[in-house]
């Protein structure tokens, strides 16, 4: 088996884990139609974790961190975030989502608005933060993404991975607690994912606790602490990456492994 | 290629090449003869047919035009004359009717001496609109476009002042709810804001409308709702539901794509109501059934209730309309602007209806477009439609009695600048609108 590797030396001064619970799942179940998407989730994530979830195509697994937000409704069990439990109030979830940032996969910026706008629309309009003061804080997060040249220019004028830094970017003017990023690489040219998991490491260096569904394994070896194997709606295995990759449990585990580092 | 090279690759590019430009052949006029009118038999034979149609037309038409007569007092002055100049059994446009009756056309029957008041709202209109129309426009000149529609009303129909300015207190008290109110609860502050106002029209426009005219009575000439006609009704029935119509239609398509069960019926059963009957039926309900449902003895306006049944029609259409612009739009639009914690507000205004309304740009402005043809219909209300109402009024002049192709020559020009120019609007704006690759 081919050892994942990333060419990047990475601090670990920031990346400590406190013992303060981020996120905490107790028994979630969860449904689309007749079928059990998620089956008896237990989850917990304390403070500067960086998890990176991984499986097959199907597992659930982006449905999952999709209901940490409450992008997806779950029909049992508990989910609660920063200490405020999802329920159907829409205070509750308004307020999970202002601390929760997500990623997309498909990058999902406002195609109408500029790239400082689509920046500054949040903080101003949920965070009622003065104008100025939310254009500064995004033009400190475009450059910490390295694209503030960019700021004045629509999001169908950037490259792919140019808009998922953006969309990093956008979800950071929110000072977000926890991140979740929903396969942020996968639609991206290879050329382009570098730049976006570089900007990723870097937040993971600054101690963010992170859930990161992606199949970079390269990028779950360098900085994730823990990670998750899904399969069928389950948690099949976690550990920490060391243990995982050279010495998985699961049989499910140790194919899945073989056909993604196998080639 | 360097030896180097040779030996392991078969090939290597060093240098790049640069574009050139195109061959000479793909651009000029006889290229673009040869491609789209002679490429083949077929396209050569069809071209020779249209040619020969459009000859057909030409000169079967041009001499009509060509005998024009411009000054005559009646139909038969126009054959005299024409006879005259052509000889016998010629046949020609006779627009002297149209420069003798141009002010019904245009007025119907609107009091001449008054003729200023409408040329205002005209005017006026283009001010009001402006800034609407072209946002790098001061932003402050939006408060005369908000207070436009009374100015219209006033000098229009004329009459007190005073009935038009509590119309706008009351407004003016529905938004002070609402800022007011708007901390303490938002449906508190909705539903005072609904309420307040039309307690304040039912019961306290009354006796301050006395009160303030005993005192200051200012007042205009009043013209009845049975003086309009011609462009005037069409113009004021058109712009009312244009502007009335679009943030109904924006309601209705976000009540249809409600998940609350109630909003979403209401919604359906409204849009596909309309949508099934006639606009004719809905204006012999105007002019024929409403009245019945109002308390006797209530005089409401037969322009006002045609323009609200014109409204909620094309409402219905915009509707559906925007629905298509809504469902264009991605899922993941409505996902990040939820995963940023705005709320459903918020949302639809800052993220989903300015792109959902782009994408319906064309669809909404021929919805317009249609609205303001079919305002003609009203002729079967008994209102003076520029189209039919007005040219049979003249034709049952006896000194115009026989004309029949000149009116309609002559509004159709000006139905078609009115909408060649509203078209030619929504492409200036979808292309100012373009976002991708500029």
């Amino acid at each position: 088996m081919t050892e994942p590797h990333f060419e990047r030396d990475i601090d670990r001064s920031h990346m400590q884990v406190s013992d303060e619970i981020a996120i905490q799942i107790n028994k979630m179940n969860k449904w689309y139609g007749q079928f059990h998407v998620l089956r008896d989730i237990d989850l917990t994530v304390n403070r500067g974790e960086r998890i990176v979830i991984a499986g097959p195509s199907g597992s659930g697994k982006s449905t999952l961190i999709r209901c940490i937000n409450r992008l997806e409704e779950h029909q049992s069990g508990q989910i609660i975030v920063d200490g405020t439990e999802l329920t159907s109030d829409l205070k509750n979830i308004d307020k999970v989502r202002s601390e929760v940032g997500m990623v997309f996969q498909h990058f999902n910026l406002f195609p109408h608005l500029t790239i400082l706008e689509n920046c500054t629309l949040a903080p101003i309009w949920v965070r009622k933060v003065p104008k100025k003061e939310a254009e500064e804080t995004a033009m400190h997060f475009l450059e910490k993404v390295k694209i503030p040249e960019q700021a004045h220019k629509y999001p169908g004028m950037l490259s792919g991975g140019q808009q998922q830094r953006v969309a990093i970017a956008r979800s950071l003017c929110m000072k977000p607690r926890i991140m979740l990023f929903d396969e942020p690489t996968s639609a991206l040219d290879p050329e382009m994912i570098k730049e976006v998991l570089d900007t990723m490491i870097e937040l993971a260096e600054e101690g963010m606790t992170m859930l990161c569904v992606t199949h970079e394994m390269g990028f779950a070896q360098a900085v994730a602490n823990r990670v998750i194997f899904m399969d069928q709606g389950q948690i099949v295995e976690q550990n920490n990456p060391h243990d995982f990759f050279h010495n998985p449990q699961s049989d499910r585990t140790k194919l899945f492994l073989s056909q993604i580092l196998g080639h | 290629m360097s030896d180097t090279h040779a030996q392991s690759t078969a090939f290597v590019r060093e240098t790049m090449l640069p574009a050139k430009p195109a061959p000479v052949t793909q651009t000029g006029a006889v290229r673009w003869l040869r491609e789209n009118l002679f490429s083949g038999p077929v396209n050569t034979a069809l071209t020779l047919i249209g040619l020969f149609f459009v000859y057909t037309l030409v000169t079967h038409f041009y001499p009509w035009f060509r005998h024009s007569v411009w000054n005559a007092n009646s139909m038969a002055e126009c054959r005299a004359a024409i006879t005259a100049s052509f000889g016998d059994g010629a046949t020609g446009a006779c627009w002297a009717m149209i420069r003798e009756r141009w002010h019904q056309f245009i007025f119907g029957f609107y009091p001449p001496e008054l003729y200023w008041r409408p040329i205002a709202v005209f005017v006026l209109l283009f001010v009001a609109l402006a800034p609407v129309l072209f946002t790098h426009l001061p932003r402050i000149l939006l408060c005369f476009s908000v207070v436009y529609p009374l100015v219209a009303i006033w000098l229009l129909w004329g009459g007190s002042i005073w009935p038009v300015t509590m119309v706008a207190v009351g407004f003016v008290l529905g938004w002070l709810m609402l800022r007011l109110l708007s901390g303490v609860g938002s449906i508190l502050a909705i539903v005072a804001a609904v309420v307040v106002p039309v307690l304040f029209w039912v019961f306290a426009v009354g006796p301050l409308d006395d009160a303030l005219t005993s005192v200051l009575p200012l007042a205009i000439e009043p013209v009845a709702s049975d003086r309009f006609g011609g462009f005037l009704l069409a113009i004021t029935i058109g712009v009312g539901g244009i502007v009335m119509s679009l943030p109904l239609g924006v309601i209705l398509a976000l009540g249809r794509q409600s998940n609350m069960f109630l909003i979403k019926t209401f919604s359906v059963i409204f849009i596909e109501f309309i949508r099934g009957v006639p606009l004719i039926t809905l204006l012999f309900v105007a002019s024929l059934l409403l009245n019945y449902f109002l308390p006797p003895g209530t005089n409401f306006d037969i322009i006002l209730r045609v323009m609200i049944l014109v409204t909620l029609f094309a409402a219905a259409y915009i509707a559906e309309v925007i629905r298509g612009g809504l469902a264009a739009l991605p899922r993941g639009q409505y996902e990040a602007a939820d995963a940023l914690g705005l709320d459903y507000w918020k949302a639809q205004r800052l993220i989903i209806l300015p792109q959902a309304l782009k994408i319906s740009i064309p669809g909404i402005v021929s919805t317009f477009i249609g609205m303001f043809k079919d305002t003609t219909l009203v002729t079967f209300v008994g209102l003076f439609d520029p189209l039919k109402g007005i040219p049979d009024f003249i034709r049952a002049d006896f000194n115009w009695k026989g004309i029949y192709w000149e009116p309609f020559i002559f509004v159709g020009t000006i139905f078609f600048i009115l909408n060649f120019s509203m078209s030619r609007y929504s492409m200036y704006l979808e292309r100012k609108l373009k976002r991708d690759h500029r």
